[in-house]
C-alpha cells in the first residue's frame, strides 16, 4: 500500500467530512474560473462588437466617450461633425470606406440610428460576421427602419408595423406626423445592435424638416409628398466609421483628423479606446478577482482545520505508523498527501462545475446581456490557478502536518485516546 | 540496556534502568501495573525514544547514538509491535495492515517473498479466513480478530524482536489462551526473541524467565 493509496483510503472513511471540504474547495475554484471566463468573456463581448473598423471619428471629447456613444450607445454626443468636414475625410487618399452615423433620436428606450446602406455592408462584429436579416429586408424606401432583434422581441414588433420616433432621449415629443415602416429584423448579435432602430441618413433629415433648435417650428407642416422631392443630405452627422485601405496608414489618416483644421475632431483606433476603457473598469475587475481569492483562501483554511481537528483522534493512526518504523516525515508526508489529494479533487469538480455552470448559463448570459462566453479549453491562466490552488494547499497543510510531526514524536509508544 | 535515565519532554515522568538485558531467542515476560513505566521502557527499547543518559543495546547497535531515521529503520527491521488494542489502521483491510511494515522495512521485505501470499499464510495461521482479511476495512473485524492481524503484522517478514504491549487484555480469558497459543507457536517457528509486558501474572507460566518491572526500573515522578 503506498502513501498515496494510504491517504485515499483515510480520506474516504472520513468521506463526509471531507466530501464538504472538497466541495467548498470545488465551488471556490468554480468561482475564481468563473469569474475570469467572465471578464474575458466580457472583454471579447466589447472587443467583438466593433471588428474590422480601424478608426472612429466623432466631435472633440474622450477616446472612451467617443467609443462609447458612437459603438455602445452609451452616453451622448457632445457634439456634432459637420457633413463638410465628413466628406473631406471621406474623400482622403488613405480611406476605403467611410460610414456616417447620426445619433439622437429614440424609440421608446431604444436608440435611433440614421446611416447609410454601406453601414450594414461594414458594420461587423465577433470575427468578421456581418448584419443579416432575420426577417424582412434591409433599408429600400425613405421611412424604411431596420430594427434589432430585441426591439422586435420586446416590443412584439414583426415586419411591416408602423414605429413613430421619438425627438431626443427620454423625450415626450414625436415625429408622429411621419411613421416608419419596419422594413426589416436583424438576427441577433449579441452587441448593441440588437437595441437599435437603423433608418437612413435622410431619414433622420427628413424628419427634421421641421424643426429648429430642438423644437417644432410653428406654421404649417410641409407634406411627406413635398419632403420626398427635397435633398435630404444632413448638414451634420454624430460619427463616422472608417475603414483605411492599408493599416500603416491608420496613423497618418488619424493624425489628419485631429488636426483638421476647420472643426475640432477626434480619431480613436478603437481598440486602443477599449484598452483604456478597461483600465477604468480594471479596478473593479481587480476587486473581483481579489473577492473571489479570497473565497478560495477561505476554502483552503476550512480544510485546514479539517485537517486539524482531526489530528487528536488520529494519534493512534500516527502512532500505529511510527511503531511499524515509520519515519515522523512519513506521517508530516500523509498529512500533506491527504490535503493535496483534497485540492486536487476540488480543483477537478470545480472544473467541472465550472463547464455545467456554463452549459446552463451561457444561452441565457448571451440572451440578456449580450455576453457571449465561448466553451473552449482551459487557458493557461486557468491551470496556473489550478496549479496554485493544489500548492497552496500544500503549503496550509504543513501547519498540522507539523504539529502532528511534532505530536508523534512526544506521543512516543503511547496510545492515547 | 545500561545505567539508563529518561525522562520525557515536560519532566512529568522519568525511568532508570540500571542494568536489563534480554537473551536472543528469549521469552521474557515483563510484571507491572499500569504507571509502572511499561510503556516508557517499550518506547526506548524501541527507539522511538532516546535515554538523556546511558545506553540501549538491540543487537549490539546503541539506540542512543543512532539518528532518528536510523532508529526508525532499525525498529521498522527488527521489531514488531503488538498494541493493548485498536491496533490496525481502521480504514484499511485487514491485509494492506499486515504488508504495511514493510514498506519501511525492505528487509523484512525480501525476507518473506511475496507479501500477500505471506500475509494471508500468517493470517491463516492465526485462524483469521483469508476473506475476511482481504474483504472490508480493519474497522469491521472483531477485537479478538484485530489482534491475530495485529500478530501478523508484527511477525511479517520474521523481525528477530517481538514487543507485545497487554496484547490480551481486551479479550476474554479463553481467547486469551487461544491468543498465547497462536503467539508462541509463530514466535517460535520464527525464533524471535519475545518481549511482552503485562499487569496479569496468570499468563506468565510459559515464559522462559519472568521479570517484575519494579525490580529493573526506579520511576520518578513530579511533584504535582
Amino acid at each position: 500500500m503506498s502513501l498515496f493509496q494510504l491517504a485515499l483510503s483515510s480520506l474516504r472513511s472520513r468521506g463526509l467530512t471531507v466530501g464538504l471540504a472538497v466541495f467548498s474547495i470545488a465551488l471556490s475554484v468554480a468561482l475564481v474560473l468563473g469569474v475570469e471566463k467572465i471578464r474575458t468573456g466580457a472583454r471579447a463581448s466589447f472587443a467583438d462588437t466593433i471588428s474590422n473598423t480601424d478608426l472612429l471619428v466623432g466631435a472633440r471629447s474622450g477616446s472612451v466617450q467617443l467609443l462609447l456613444y458612437s459603438v455602445f450607445r452609451i452616453g451622448n454626443a457632445t457634439n456634432n461633425v459637420s457633413w463638410e468636414s465628413y466628406q473631406d475625410i471621406a474623400a482622403r487618399p488613405e480611406v476605403d470606406w467611410a460610414v456616417p452615423i447620426s445619433l439622437g433620436d429614440s424609440h421608446r428606450q431604444f436608440r435611433v440610428m440614421g446611416t447609410t446602406p454601406a453601414y450594414f455592408e461594414r458594420y461587423q462584429y465577433r470575427g468578421g460576421r456581418s448584419l443579416q436579416a432575420a426577417d424582412g429586408g434591409l433599408l429600400g424606401d425613405l421611412f424604411d427602419a431596420v430594427i434589432g432583434a430585441d426591439v422586435a422581441a420586446q416590443l412584439g414588433y414583426s415586419v411591416g408595423d408602423p414605429i413613430v420616433v421619438a425627438h431626443g432621449l427620454a423625450s415626450f415629443t414625436e415625429h408622429d406626423d411621419m411613421p416608419f415602416r419596419v422594413a426589416g429584423i436583424l438576427e441577433k448579435t449579441g452587441t448593441p445592435v440588437d437595441r437599435t432602430v437603423i433608418v437612413s441618413l435622410e431619414a433622420i433629415e427628413a424628419i427634421h424638416v421641421d424643426w429648429q433648435s430642438g423644437a417644432r417650428r410653428t406654421g404649417a407642416a410641409t407634406p411627406v409628398e413635398a419632403i420626398r422631392q427635397m435633398d435630404l443630405q444632413p448638414e451634420a452627422i454624430t460619427a463616422v466609421m472608417l475603414g483605411v485601405k492599408s493599416k500603416l496608414k491608420i496613423f497618418a489618416l488619424q493624425r489628419f483628423v485631429n488636426e483638421y483644421p476647420e472643426e475640432p475632431l477626434l480619431a480613436v483606433l478603437p481598440g486602443v479606446a477599449l484598452q483604456e476603457l478597461w483600465g477604468i473598469v480594471g479596478v473593479a475587475e481587480t476587486a473581483l478577482v481579489g473577492v473571489s481569492a479570497l473565497v478560495v483562501a477561505t476554502a483552503l483554511l476550512g480544510m485546514m482545520a479539517l485537517i486539524l481537528s482531526g489530528l487528536n483522534e488520529r494519534r493512534r493512526e500516527m502512532a500505529i505508523l511510527r511503531a511499524m518504523g515509520a519515519p515522523p516525515r512519513t506521517i508530516m508526508s500523509l498529512l500533506m498527501a491527504e490535503a493535496v489529494i483534497m485540492a486536487a479533487m476540488g480543483a477537478a469538480i470545480g472544473v467541472a462545475l465550472l463547464y455545467a455552470g456554463l452549459a446552463v448559463a451561457r444561452p441565457w448570459l448571451d440572451a440578456a446581456y449580450g455576453l457571449y462566453l465561448p466553451v473552449e479549453g482551459l487557458s493557461a491562466r486557468d491551470l496556473a490557478v489550478l496549479a496554485a490552488v493544489v500548492v497552496a494547499a500544500a503549503i496550509v497543510s504543513a501547519v498540522p502536518a507539523i504539529r502532528a510531526y511534532r505530536m508523534s514524536l512526544a506521543d512516543g509508544m503511547m496510545i492515547r485516546m | 540496556m545500561h545505567d539508563v535515565d529518561f525522562t520525557w519532554p515536560g519532566g512529568a515522568f522519568g525511568l532508570a534502568i540500571d542494568q536489563f538485558h534480554v537473551e536472543q531467542g528469549e521469552k521474557l515476560f515483563l510484571l507491572g501495573a499500569s504507571g509502572s513505566g511499561k510503556s516508557t521502557l517499550l518506547s526506548l527499547i524501541c527507539g522511538i525514544v532516546t535515554p538523556q543518559r546511558g545506553k540501549v543495546l538491540i543487537a549490539g547497535r546503541d539506540l542512543a547514538a543512532e539518528s532518528g531515521a536510523s532508529r526508525d529503520r532499525l525498529r521498522a527491521e527488527s521489531i514488531g509491535i503488538i498494541f493493548q488494542m485498536f491496533n490496525l489502521l481502521p480504514y484499511a483491510s485487514g491485509l494492506d495492515n499486515i504488508i504495511l511494515p514493510l514498506r519501511f522495512a525492505p528487509g523484512r521485505r525480501r525476507r518473506c517473498g511475496d507479501a500477500r501470499t505471506e500475509a494471508l499464510r500468517l493470517s491463516e495461521a492465526l485462524g483469521v479466513p483469508a476473506e475476511l482479511v482481504s474483504g472490508g476495512p480493519a474497522a469491521t473485524l472483531s477485537v479478538g480478530q484485530q489482534q491475530r492481524v495485529a500478530v501478523a503484522r508484527a511477525m511479517i517478514g520474521r523481525p528477530p524482536i517481538i514487543v507485545a504491549d497487554e496484547p490480551t487484555s481486551a479479550l476474554d480469558a479463553s481467547a486469551q489462551e487461544d491468543f498465547l497459543n497462536l503467539l508462541f507457536e509463530q514466535v517460535g517457528s520464527a525464533g524471535a526473541t519475545l518481549i511482552m509486558v503485562s499487569h496479569d501474572d496468570r499468563l506468565a507460566g510459559r515464559f522462559d524467565r519472568v521479570v517484575p518491572l519494579k525490580d529493573i526500573a526506579r520511576v520518578r515522578r513530579a511533584a504535582p
